[in-house]
């Protein structure tokens, strides 16, 4: 947290969530968690030209095609979440 | 250790191209982003040919591009999304041949992020505005106009963020002038991330969404917003609004969405248009699987438009819409062509078709005409119900057409590209070669190849003839100053001088002046019109009028060596005296008074060409017998003295003076070199200082072992220098930097320009008797391809130890293999089905495979012999087995006879990683390893990734287990094994009993056999995970490793644990070791860490030039060849260092990327120097050059003599 935030920081927190999309917090869930570091490898995976190409040519999928699916995997990478228990 | 990194060919992928007006001439220009690097590329409209204007390495990686034009403007700009965090405007500035850094905006963070946007980008076609999207959530819209004084200006950005949504396409609308608008592809995942029951994951619905940018208000609004279809993957421009001059509207406005099998036209409040994508009609299509489309460009005419669409199997479709102003009456599709699948496509006003391949060499195409009334079947969404959007969740019956060879494009250009090197081997396999070629596995699918690179430029023999003797030299002329081409070419002979004109063919004359009885020394064209022979006894003038006017040498001398200008001629005498004649302003030839003694025989003089628009070059270099160079002045008040002087190691044989740009010395002007060859072969070459005609700046070169030799020639109506000894060099400028290559061709003993009508820019050179006429058609280039196609994707290969083939296994993942084949067309034509052959037997290079669903593997082992470039051999896989690795096994049981283990996999998925049953084929060499012959099959439990001959057997790296094998007679038998490594064993290498094992992601293990008590222990290992790629070792501590996202780094063992593991007999101490950090007992110490920004895919430790030093080659998967090289001295590291300290300092990231942050993007680097970086040294404007040098307590000239030095030394090149 940085320092301008020390002071601020519960009014503001849940303004820089929503504003940093992918930061953690105290009650993160497993889930949660595991869901942001996927949809964050997927985005890098299509930002890199040389991971797509080389995803391309394990597959044998048209770099189109990889960059396609991975997009779409992003919107729920790791199946449902868990019922809550409440 | 101290590396230095040096990029010898850069990548020569495309991953994103457009087209453009970019230097504000009428010709259009495409420019290219080859992911680190970005390309200017002009296609020659008369000959189609592509040649590239300017490249230039940005530091950091490409991800989106888009062409920019102000309303009104002539000229596009080009902006760049990057992993910076800013949106960089850049103008091509044609006087300086460069990319100028027009704005440079920051936004967010550095890196490929998921909410950084830098990933998508669209400009209004307007020119007004753009909009710069991220994977995720943020879209930021800057406004562009121009001020004042007409310089494009950018506005703060405006946000049109949508949290929890995934961008996958945006687009720019074509509104004419109301306020800009763009679309994007949305889908939100808030709802589906808090649904425990995965309906609201069903229910996800994709969103087309306007964004307005109100430009009165300065403000983004959502205009419109509906669902569409959930497979949409892509948009495309639509073109609308109203032209200025007339009510009429351009065309509909909106925008096609491509989705999985079906194109849909979208705006708001207008009716949905939609067609299904056709399909091939292949007796072997999947039906299950979607149709894709992966590239699309729109192109407008006047008063129309059409698409044309690419799916992922390469079919081109030409999209048409039907529209009454803004009513859209009918969508229609059909099939165009098939060209290579693209990762961008574009057409050029003058009827070119540009296709950057994803894979291979790219294209430039033709149009022959627009499939405007073909037999095409054309498919309207007139023909279905409410133009098909009747049920818009169910598919529309799937519509099919038979691709064809090209009918509407025509291929007229190919741009050569290594892009996906799988693997590569760096041996010396040519007879007659000091100098190891490349051999790199690349392409993908039918377009794969295996090319054998060269260091040199590749020749083309236009005319080649035999002689009746040998002659000594060759020379062409013309007859007169402005003739176009040369009219006569004049062999010289022991004995005599042949002269034979040029014109249709080429034949012998008689009547010309020349002297046929003597030899010669020297030809010109002399002032206007005339022109000299110099012989041993003479000179001959011969003016236009056939008339001659003789000079003769004394009794009992002879002419040893002459040069010659336009305007003077100086010749050599036995007796070591110069004699110098000029022409005088009445076409008078004069000898100068007085003769000047050189006191020593003189072997070679030069003088050079007459500067536009004076008398006389000043200068004239002799050298003598006694190892020296002087300049001799021929200026009027100094004539024929002694400038200076230069010693040398050996007697020169030949001396050639040039005025040639080097923008590294001098930006506008050319550099008048000298140029001095020795008989040692080594060439010297000068810098000949213009005021006070000293020689400074000396750089040395070896060439090879005959002496040198050395003729002025034209290139691309340049002056360059050929040098010949016992390989032949090009000096060259391109792209106004020098070059010195050598050509891949006979040897030459003479050569000289040639010029005539059908070939404008050649040479003529002789090879013993042979007369050989040829040109040089891709200048620029340093490696010479020769490629031979193979049938799959290549995945790794091995050379056989003595017969000098390849053996290569190919693999394609949902491809059907031929047995595969052969039993599902039979199970057709037993349901009745009739076969259509024709489409079975389509050119899998042109058209690929179909498509089979995952867990189809067709694979094989293809047996090369790369010297003669010809397929010796193709072993075929059945029952769905793929092959991952392969080894040349000598096994010690059978008295270490060559045996072939090929590690393959059955029914192998991916991710997962699984398979029904790995097995580790054992072949053997028949027919002198022309076939194979399968002796058996070992199963293994998981896909054996790696395999290696190891003291006489086989070491197998099986998922995450190692294994030592040896041959049995119906099996390969299991010795020992170790199953502690992290996730899967991907590389393997030793030395005497130590194995390094690379392993998928958590880098290399070092390992050891422990024979007596037969044990596989590991003893150390890295202490962060790495996804190795690729690994070699540099020494029996050290390994140097490549990375999956891009890094090389090396890795060394303290030599202290290293002996105490070597001296453990047993290996019981390792064993009872306590691990450390959950890992082994020792640790490995990282060297050096750099990113290379290409994935690595091979490392070789090899000595490039013949003696020198050994450097590491490394290959990328984008096409990228490097070395890094091991500094010599401390000095050398403190001043490269420092250099490069300075060069980042000058921020030359041409997307805004800091160096340092670049090269450090996943771990800081280590001790490892740019060598590109270092290198732009030499395009800096003069006064930083020299504030730099200063700084380094240096000249510039030094500079650049030791960054030339440390490339040359190293590779050659």
């Amino acid at each position: 947290m940085s320092s301008e935030l020390r002071y601020t920081a519960n009014t503001q927190l849940e303004h820089l969530h929503a504003r940093y999309t992918g930061t953690g917090h105290a009650d993160l869930t497993k889930y949660e968690w595991l869901t942001h570091q996927h949809r964050d490898t997927l985005s890098s995976i299509v930002g890199h030209p040389t991971l797509t190409s080389y995803l391309a040519i394990a597959d044998g999928e048209a770099i189109g095609r990889v960059k396609f699916e991975m997009c779409e995997r992003m919107l729920q990478p790791c199946g449902p979440p868990p019922a809550k228990d409440d | 250790m101290h590396l230095y990194n040096l990029t010898l060919q850069p990548p020569t992928a495309i991953t994103q191209a457009i087209v453009g007006n970019f230097s504000g001439a009428r010709q259009q220009e495409i420019i290219v982003a080859r992911g680190t690097r970005l390309e200017l590329l002009r296609p020659d409209v008369q000959t189609g040919k592509v040649s590239t204007v300017i490249a230039s390495d940005v530091f950091g990686s490409i991800r989106s591009l888009t062409a920019f034009r102000l309303t009104g403007g002539t000229k596009d700009y080009a902006i760049v999304g990057s992993d910076s965090g800013r949106i960089v405007i850049l103008d091509y500035d044609p006087k300086t041949s460069s990319f100028v850094k027009i704005h440079q905006e920051t936004y967010g963070k550095s890196g490929a992020r998921r909410i950084i946007p830098g990933q998508y980008i669209a400009a209004d076609p307007k020119g007004r505005s753009v909009m710069i999207a991220a994977m995720e959530k943020a879209k930021l819209v800057y406004i562009l106009n121009r001020d004042a004084a007409a310089n494009l200006t950018i506005s703060s950005p405006l946000e049109a963020h949508k949290n929890n949504s995934i961008i996958h396409h945006i687009v720019g609308l074509d509104v004419g002038f109301e306020n800009p608008t763009f679309a994007a592809l949305e889908v939100d995942y808030s709802e589906a991330d808090q649904d425990p029951t995965g309906e609201a994951f069903n229910n996800a619905e994709k969103l087309l969404t306007y964004y307005e940018l109100d430009l009165g208000l300065n403000h983004v609004v959502r205009k419109w917003s509906e669902p569409t279809d959930p497979r949409a993957n892509l948009l495309v421009q639509v073109p609308g609004g109203q032209l200025a001059s007339s009510d009429r509207y351009d065309g509909p406005s909106g925008v096609l969405v491509c989705c999985e099998d079906h194109i849909i036209y979208r705006h708001m409040d207008a009716p949905q248009h939609r067609v299904p994508i056709p399909r091939r009609r292949h007796p072997l299509e999947d039906k299950e699987r979607g149709l894709l489309i992966t590239s699309a460009v729109m192109h407008k005419m006047k008063g129309a438009f059409f698409f044309l669409l690419q799916s992922e199997e390469g079919d081109l479709y030409k999209v048409t819409i039907e529209h009454d102003e803004q009513d859209v009456r009918a969508l229609k599709i059909k099939y165009f062509d098939t060209v290579p699948v693209a990762s961008s496509l574009c057409i050029l006003k003058s009827g070119f078709l540009f296709v950057a391949a994803e894979f291979g060499n790219h294209h430039l195409y033709q149009f022959q005409k627009l499939g405007d009334d073909d037999n095409e079947p054309e498919f309207s969404s007139t023909m279905y119900p409410n133009f098909g959007m009747d049920t818009p969740t169910i598919a529309l019956p799937p519509a099919y057409f038979r691709p064809r060879g090209l009918d509407n494009l025509t291929l007229v250009d190919e741009l050569e590209s290594l892009d996906a090197i799988v693997d590569a081997k760096v041996v010396n396999l040519l007879p007659n070669s000091d100098s190891p070629q490349i051999f790199a596995a690349c392409g993908r699918g039918g377009r794969s190849t295996l090319r054998m690179l060269r260091h040199g430029l590749d020749v083309e023999e236009v005319v080649s003839s035999d002689l009746p003797g040998i002659p000594n030299a060759v020379w062409t002329t013309k007859l007169k100053e402005d003739d176009p081409h040369d009219s006569y070419i004049i062999l010289s002979f022991v004995n005599g001088t042949l002269v034979l004109s040029i014109g249709e063919t080429i034949e012998e004359v008689q009547d010309t002046g020349f002297l046929s009885s003597s030899p010669t020394l020297a030809v010109q064209q002399l002032g206007t019109s005339a022109l000299l022979q110099v012989h041993p006894h003479g000179i001959r003038h011969v003016l236009s009028d056939r008339r001659v006017n003789e000079w003769r040498v004394p009794q009992g001398k002879t002419i040893v060596c002459a040069t010659t200008n336009r305007r003077q001629v100086v010749v050599a005498l036995s007796s070591a005296e110069l004699v110098y004649f000029e022409l005088d302003l009445e076409g008078q030839l004069n000898e100068y008074q007085e003769r000047k003694a050189m006191g020593s025989t003189v072997l070679a003089m030069s003088v050079g060409e007459v500067p536009e628009g004076r008398q006389r070059t000043p200068f004239l270099a002799v050298g003598c017998e006694d190892q020296t160079v002087r300049i001799i002045s021929l200026d009027p008040e100094s004539t024929l003295e002694t400038i200076s002087l230069q010693a040398l190691t050996s007697p020169p044989s030949s001396i050639c003076i040039a005025d040639m740009l080097d923008a590294g010395i001098n930006k506008i002007q050319p550099t008048m070199f000298v140029n001095i060859g020795l008989q040692n072969g080594v060439l010297l070459r000068t810098v000949l200082d213009p005021i006070n005609g000293q020689l400074t700046d000396t750089r040395t070169r070896f060439l090879g072992t005959r002496p040198i030799k050395l003729i002025r020639v034209q290139v691309q109506r340049n002056p360059g220098i050929l040098a010949l000894s016992s390989r032949s060099w090009l000096n060259y400028t391109h792209q106004n930097l020098m070059h010195f290559t050598p050509l891949i061709f006979e040897n030459l003993d003479y050569a000289w320009s040639f010029s005539a009508e059908l070939c404008p820019e050649g040479l003529i050179g002789i090879s013993g008797s042979v007369l050989r006429i040829f040109q040089i058609p891709k200048l620029g280039t340093k490696l010479k391809q020769d490629s031979i196609p193979l049938s799959y994707t290549p995945r790794k290969m091995i050379p056989h130890p003595s017969n000098g083939y390849f053996y290569i296994i190919e693999g394609d993942h949902r491809v059907m293999g031929e047995e595969a084949k052969q039993k599902k067309l039979e199970e057709l034509t037993r349901q009745g089905k009739k076969i259509d052959e024709e489409m079975l037997n389509l050119p899998p290079e042109v058209f690929g495979r179909p498509k089979a669903p995952a867990g189809t593997w067709a694979s094989g082992i293809h047996i090369v012999s790369p010297v003669d470039a010809k397929t010796i051999n193709f072993v075929p896989l059945d029952n769905n087995e793929s092959a991952f690795s392969i080894a040349v096994v000598p096994f010690a049981a059978q008295g270490g006879e060559l045996t072939l283990v090929v590690g393959t996999a059955q029914d192998t998925f991916l991710a997962p990683r699984s398979c029904t049953s790995g097995f580790l084929r054992t072949y053997r060499f028949v027919d002198d390893g022309r076939g194979l012959e399968l002796l058996h099959k070992t199963e293994t439990n998981d896909v054996p990734l790696a395999v290696m001959a190891f003291q006489g057997r086989l070491i197998a790296g099986v998922g995450k287990a190692l294994r030592l094998y040896d041959i049995g007679k119906k099996k390969l038998l299991r010795k020992v094994e170790n199953k502690n490594f992290g996730c899967a064993i991907v590389t393997l290498n030793t030395q005497g009993s130590r194995i390094l094992v690379g392993d998928m992601q958590e880098s290399v293990y070092y390992a050891v056999y422990k024979a007596p008590e037969n044990r596989l222990l590991v003893f150390a290992d890295d202490s962060q995970p790495r996804w190795v790629t690729a690994t070699t070792m540099v020494d029996y501590f050290t390994v140097a490793a490549g990375d999956r996202f891009g890094n090389v780094f090396v890795n060394r063992l303290d030599a202290k644990v290293s002996d105490q593991v070597d001296e453990d007999p047993t290996g019981a101490g390792i064993l009872h070791e306590k691990g450390l950090l959950m890992g082994a007992p020792h640790k490995t110490q990282m060297l050096a860490h750099f990113h290379v920004g290409d994935i690595v895919t091979s490392i070789t430790k090899v000595a490039l030039v013949a003696g020198g030093r050994e450097v590491l080659l490394y290959t990328g998967l984008h096409g990228t060849i490097g070395i890094l090289v091991p500094f010599v001295s401390k000095e050398d590291v403190d001043f490269i260092s420092t250099l490069e300290q300075h060069m980042r300092t000058e921020q030359i990231s041409l997307v805004g990327r800091d160096h340092l942050a670049w090269r450090g993007y996943y771990v800081p680097v280590k001790a490892v120097v740019d060598g590109d970086l270092c290198e732009t040294f030499a395009r800096l404007p003069a006064s930083k050059q020299s504030s730099i040098a200063n700084e380094l307590d240096r000249t510039v000239g030094e500079v650049l003599k030791k960054l030339e030095q440390l490339r040359v030394t190293a590779s050659g090149f």
